[in-house]
């Protein structure tokens, strides 16, 4: 077993970040249409996410989580309403815009990994490097190594995902998140595909990045012992929230 | 970046070996045989043994006749034609006739040779870049005088005499005629159509009545111009020179048309003819139509690599996803994508490149054609190279902007049905 976590540097949030919004969520609909059915998604959600705020999302299958999820990370576009990033309104921006939001401000960790099979563990960790200009190949490799030492990878560089085990590959997505020295992180159900230890050990690795670094985390989850160490839970059904 | 990208494609393609294997066919064995066809026009057509100042030369080898009543004769030029109307041109710095070539019996002992005997002038060897291997070509006063003697190449030397070496001065009988070897030349492949032969001897020796008075005959000219910028004032002298000839029977016969073209127009016009009816050389028709058969050639391998690069691409849709989330723009993976795809068909290139070599090796080894030796050039090799490169484009250009063009969360979750 790896070591899991390299003591982090003491950089946590301060209270008065915690109330400065992040990432906000104005009438947000998502409508998707077939020929026959509409099949709304999520309905007038308005949802603010403050600096250095650990949130997690809960609710049934179908609620419209992921979606959700998905629309904070610029990795859709909604129906209708408006999303601000740092106070930007970023709806209407252009392919390159966003890609360059995704780049410099988000980080994912997907429930499935999503890592690139082909890619070496560190090839797979440099990926958001790779499109930031100014970085040098010797920069980029130094930054990689450092978020793999971070999750407790540092052995392991040279590895491909398939000889990794669950835990080992989703703490290398938690790397690839990391290397670009996001603000807001967003996870999709990080530990659903994992057992309870390693689920543990994936969801203490979200805590301490949050914690001591300031980074901003929402996860959804569908599992309560890990909402509730999460600083608000939002509670979502039928495409819009609850609680 | 582009280090990355070429590992990646790398694994690709070890990864899905049977989908490599088909692209890599489809792309090799497709520029094999382009390869292989633009050899054989190279070497028919570009400047090449002994036609090596093919920028300077013009030929007149097609006479074409158009009658009153709609109808068209093709012929080489008569002798007196060339000799009376092209020789005399004043703005070439030579002007060669020749016959054409013929099969001629010969023996060697109880053993038949048909070699091919061509009757040429002594500015013949002065225009045309013979590589003699002993001896000398024939010059004026051996035509002046109907001597009997006779250039030969190698092969009938060594056929003939048994020797390549030491036959300068001995006796070839052709068609019962003694003619004494002054040179043996290094064989010229059969597809130079206007300097190939076994045996060259002067035209004085010719049994045709070179005197008579006719259009129409077994000849040809090759008209050297002072440079390659020359050829214009050259062709302009030369259809002067065409209207003072008179219509041998004007009752009938409309007009006749003999041009020097350049050795690929003076076939193109022929070729062309059903087309431009003779009003032009048809090299304005050739390009367009060889490079549309090309491109037609090209196409299906190309639709099919485009079909397996649309699936091989749409089930990396995980990774086109990720790289989407973590910063990638549209033009970045397509920019990868093509990359990928160019080093795909750059490796079906290189295999293609010794396919053909493999096969240009086999043709000539076969001789289908006397003495050609199709040879890969630089020329060739560049155009291999260009020819890849837009393959691999022309493949990759429609399934990259497919993919690029999914929004990541449709690439995500495509990866995980």
């Amino acid at each position: 077993m790896e070591t899991t976590l390299t003591p982090a540097p003491a950089a946590s949030a301060p209270a008065s970040l915690k109330t400065t919004p992040m990432l906000q969520l104005r009438d947000i609909e998502k409508v998707y249409q077939t020929d026959t059915i509409e099949t709304v998604a999520l309905n007038r959600v308005n949802l603010t996410i403050n600096k250095g705020e650990f949130v997690s999302i809960m609710g049934p299958s179908g609620c419209g989580k992921s979606t959700l999820l998905s629309l904070m990370g610029l990795l859709d576009e909604p129906t209708g309403g408006v999303i601000e990033i740092d106070g930007r309104a970023v709806t209407s921006y252009s392919d390159k815009e966003l890609a360059r939001v995704r780049n410099h401000k988000i980080g994912f960790i997907f429930q499935s990994f999503h890592l690139i099979n082909d890619l070496s563990v560190l090839d797979n960790v440099e990926l958001p490097l790779l499109y930031r200009a100014g970085l040098s190949s010797k920069e980029r490799r130094q930054r990689a190594q450092q978020a793999l030492e971070r999750v407790g990878l540092s052995a392991r560089t040279r590895h491909f995902p398939s000889q990794l085990s669950g835990g080992q590959r989703q703490r290398v997505a938690i790397a690839r998140a990391l290397a670009g020295a996001p603000e807001i992180i967003l996870a999709d159900e990080p530990t659903g595909n994992l057992d309870s230890v390693m689920g543990e050990e994936i969801m203490e690795l979200l805590l301490s990045l949050n914690r001591d670094q300031g980074t901003t985390v929402v996860m959804v989850t569908h599992d309560e012992n890990m909402a509730h160490k999460t600083e608000r839970l939002i509670r979502f059904f039928d495409g819009s929230q609850v609680s | 970046m582009l280090l990355s990208y070429l590992k990646l494609a790398w694994k690709v393609l070890l990864r899905r070996k049977f989908f490599t294997f088909i692209s890599l066919f489809g792309i090799s064995f497709t520029l094999m045989v382009l390869l292989v066809v633009v050899a054989f026009f190279d070497n028919s057509f570009g400047a090449h043994y002994p036609e090596s100042r093919i920028d300077r030369l013009t030929f007149a080898q097609f006479l074409h006749v158009k009658f009153k009543d709609g109808g068209n004769m093709n012929t080489p030029p008569s002798y007196y034609l060339l000799d009376k109307y092209v020789r005399p041109l004043r703005t070439p710095e030579k002007v060669a006739i020749a016959s054409n070539f013929h099969a001629t019996p010969s023996y060697v002992g109880n053993r038949k040779l048909d070699l091919d005997l061509r009757y040429t002038d002594a500015n013949f060897w002065q225009i045309l870049d013979f590589n003699f291997r002993e001896g000398r070509a024939f010059l004026e006063a051996d035509v002046k005088a109907a001597a009997h003697v006779a250039v030969i190449n190698r092969s009938t030397a060594r056929q003939y005499f048994g020797t390549e070496t030491g036959v300068v001065g001995r006796t070839i009988v052709v068609n019962q005629t003694n003619y004494r070897v002054l040179g043996v030349v290094d064989d010229v492949p059969a597809m130079r159509f206007s300097s190939y032969a076994d045996v060259w001897v002067p035209l004085s020796v010719s049994p045709d009545d070179l005197q008579q008075v006719k259009v129409n005959g077994d000849y040809l000219a090759i008209i050297l111009a002072k440079s390659a910028d020359d050829i214009p004032a050259v062709q302009a002298e030369f259809e002067n020179a065409m209207k003072r000839v008179p219509l041998p029977d004007p009752k009938n016969q409309q007009f006749l048309e003999l041009h020097a073209d350049r050795l690929i127009a003076s076939f193109s016009r022929q070729l062309m003819s059903p087309l431009t009816d003779y009003k032009s050389d048809g090299m304005e028709l050739l390009y367009p139509i060889m490079a549309g058969l090309a491109l037609l050639f090209m196409l299906l391998p190309a639709l099919n690599l485009v079909n397996i690069n649309v699936s091989r691409i749409m089930e990396r849709s995980s990774e086109i996803g990720v790289r989407k989330a973590f910063g990638a723009t549209g033009g970045t993976l397509v920019g990868q994508f093509l990359v990928e795809n160019i080093f795909l068909t750059l490796i079906g290139g290189v295999l293609g490149l010794l396919l053909a070599y493999g096969a240009l090796q086999l043709i000539s080894g076969a001789q289908l054609l006397a003495y050609a030796q199709f040879e890969m050039s630089w020329r060739i090799f560049a155009w291999a190279l260009l020819v890849t490169v837009f393959f691999g484009v022309l493949s990759g250009v429609y399934p990259a902007f497919k993919m690029s063009r999914l929004q990541p969360v449709q690439a995500l979750k495509a990866s995980g049905k």
